[in-house]
């Protein structure tokens, strides 16, 4: 059994480093340490790596609740809220990437691309709204809020639905990979599906 | 035709003749690495190109080429789509070693006195090779400057006798997916074909492509024969070339029967088209290194800044439509 001591000394310090890994991966390719380079286009190797990463953590977070019925231990749900953080930290970068370095602060030209672009539009929109959760993750917020809080978070739904299809909408042609993360997504969101019929009365 | 130089390059591009030659001594004597891309002929640093790639010989220089300075070896050759390899763009590059460019055999068909099954050597050996240092821009908003080493492709086909007939002239790309792993999902319909009018193939800047940085051309850029149409955006570049055709009717092209409303047939460079899901008005010139990282976009200029010697050729089309 794991105590809660062992979770905050360890288990959680664990969890912490894991999702800063992709961030120091991405600074030992800045700094070219050990042979690793951004290659020839470097604005949006950092702008791509930011956004994939942040959606895995995004969708690891969503599988966090389906991971607790699976085993039936509770472990899982402490987990939640420090993943949730990282994918906002990391979707958050990946807009600055794209807001600084892409578009060198092109205020226009930025928003002419969330008007005009669709793929761009649901992308920044997905960003936008997860300022409240992050916001509101604390103990303290969630106190204050008391059932609306958990309403408040079942935005992370939608916002899992827009990432995904930001990354379908945005590849030229070969849909591979983004179908992958729609396929992990519609299996994580089934999920709760099929738990909440479960529970519902047989009618 | 009257072959003109192009009048939009920007300012900052052209480096005057004496502050170039100046540089050029200059970082020669510091043994400056960078110093052979100033070069007029671009050849990159001895140790920068890999022995495995024969260097061509008899390679003249052009006064079609821009004065800019070509993006590196490693550039080039390390980051670009060839989706026969793989759609990333790493992927040419890493998946495209087991390729083997000779022998090499183009079929020569459709509207032509002369028609048949070419090798290399009878189609390339009859001219002498120049180095065209272009402008390259890719649909998807990132461009590079290349020094490519080829043949005017007019004067290739004119050699096979097109017929009155002959208005356009079609391309297809090998079809190997035991060499092309890329070839393996049906991510485009192979074989990759491409197409032009016959004006735009027998346009001075039209170019069949041998080699780049005064070697033969890496497997990755599509060897050993591939095209290079400057104004337009690359996917119209067609790589690793076995068939060329001289047509009646305007044929097909891959990325157009893909998307096409994305891709069309004409798919000249024009920064007030944009492409449905991204703008075309700018471009990230590709730049490797930290010390590029802001670097900010550069816009994008009509015919990728050969308007002067193009622009002629598309008079009364509707280049919003016919994009």
């Amino acid at each position: 059994m794991v105590t809660q001591r062992q979770i905050r000394l360890f288990w959680r310090p664990l969890a912490h480093l894991a999702c800063a890994l992709p961030l120091v991966y991405l600074m030992l390719e800045l700094a070219e340490v050990g042979g690793l380079r951004l290659g020839a286009n470097p604005q949006l190797a950092i702008r791509d790596f930011l956004g994939e990463w942040g959606l895995r953590l995004l969708l690891v977070t969503l599988a966090m609740t389906p991971l607790r019925w699976v085993t039936g231990k509770p472990w899982p749900l402490q987990y939640r809220r420090l993943l949730g953080l990282w994918s906002f930290a990391y979707l958050a970068l990946h807009f600055v990437t794209y807001f600084v370095l892409d578009r060198a602060l092109d205020l226009s030209g930025i928003i002419e691309d969330i008007v005009k672009r669709p793929f761009i539009t649901i992308g920044f929109l997905a960003i936008v709204l997860m300022i409240p959760l992050a916001v509101t993750s604390t103990a303290g917020w969630r106190r204050q809020l008391g059932g609306r809080w958990l309403t408040l978070h079942k935005l992370v739904y939608p916002i899992a639905i827009l990432g995904c299809w930001h990354f379908y909408w945005l590849v030229k042609k070969d849909v591979r990979e983004p179908l992958i993360y729609c396929g992990i997504l519609a299996v994580l969101l089934g999920f709760r599906v099929w738990k909440a019929r479960q529970r519902a009365p047989a009618g | 035709m009257l072959i003109r130089k192009t009048t939009d390059i920007k300012p900052s591009e052209i480096t005057p003749e004496s502050v170039f030659l100046n540089r050029r001594t200059l970082l020669r004597s510091a043994g400056f690495l960078g110093a052979s891309t100033l070069l007029p002929q671009a050849h990159a640093a001895d140790d920068e190109i890999p022995a495995k790639y024969k260097r061509l010989t008899g390679v003249r220089p052009s006064p079609l080429s821009t004065k800019a300075a070509p993006n590196s070896f490693d550039e080039i050759t390390g980051y670009n789509n060839f989706y026969e390899f793989g759609t990333d763009k790493a992927d040419p590059a890493a998946e495209s070693g087991r390729f083997r460019p000779q022998p090499w055999k183009v079929k020569i068909d459709g509207e032509a006195g002369i028609t048949g099954t070419f090798d290399y050597d009878s189609i390339v050996k009859p001219h002498t090779l120049e180095e065209r240092i272009y402008r390259f821009r890719c649909v998807e908003a990132w461009s590079m400057i290349i020094p490519w080493v080829g043949i005017p492709l007019g004067d290739v086909l004119k050699r096979y006798n097109p017929t009155s007939k002959a208005k356009y002239v079609a391309f297809e790309t090998v079809v190997r997916p035991a060499e092309m792993p890329g070839q393996k999902y049906p991510v485009l319909d192979w074989p990759y074909v491409e197409g032009l009018t016959m004006a735009e193939a027998m346009h001075p800047l039209t170019l069949l492509v041998v080699g780049v940085y005064g070697v033969e051309l890496p497997n990755q850029n599509g060897a050993p024969l591939r095209l290079i149409v400057p104004w337009k955006y690359g996917f119209k570049s067609i790589k690793s070339i076995v068939r060329i055709s001289f047509t009646e009717k305007q044929p097909p092209t891959t990325w157009n029967l893909s998307a096409p409303g994305e891709y069309g047939f004409y798919a000249n460079v024009n920064p007030a088209v944009d492409h449905p899901r991204w703008s075309q008005a700018s471009e990230r010139r590709v730049a490797s290194g930290v010390g590029s990282l802001f670097a900010s976009r550069q816009p994008t200029l009509p015919f990728n800044g050969y308007s002067a010697q193009v622009a002629s050729l598309y008079k009364g089309l509707d280049l919003s439509r016919n994009f």
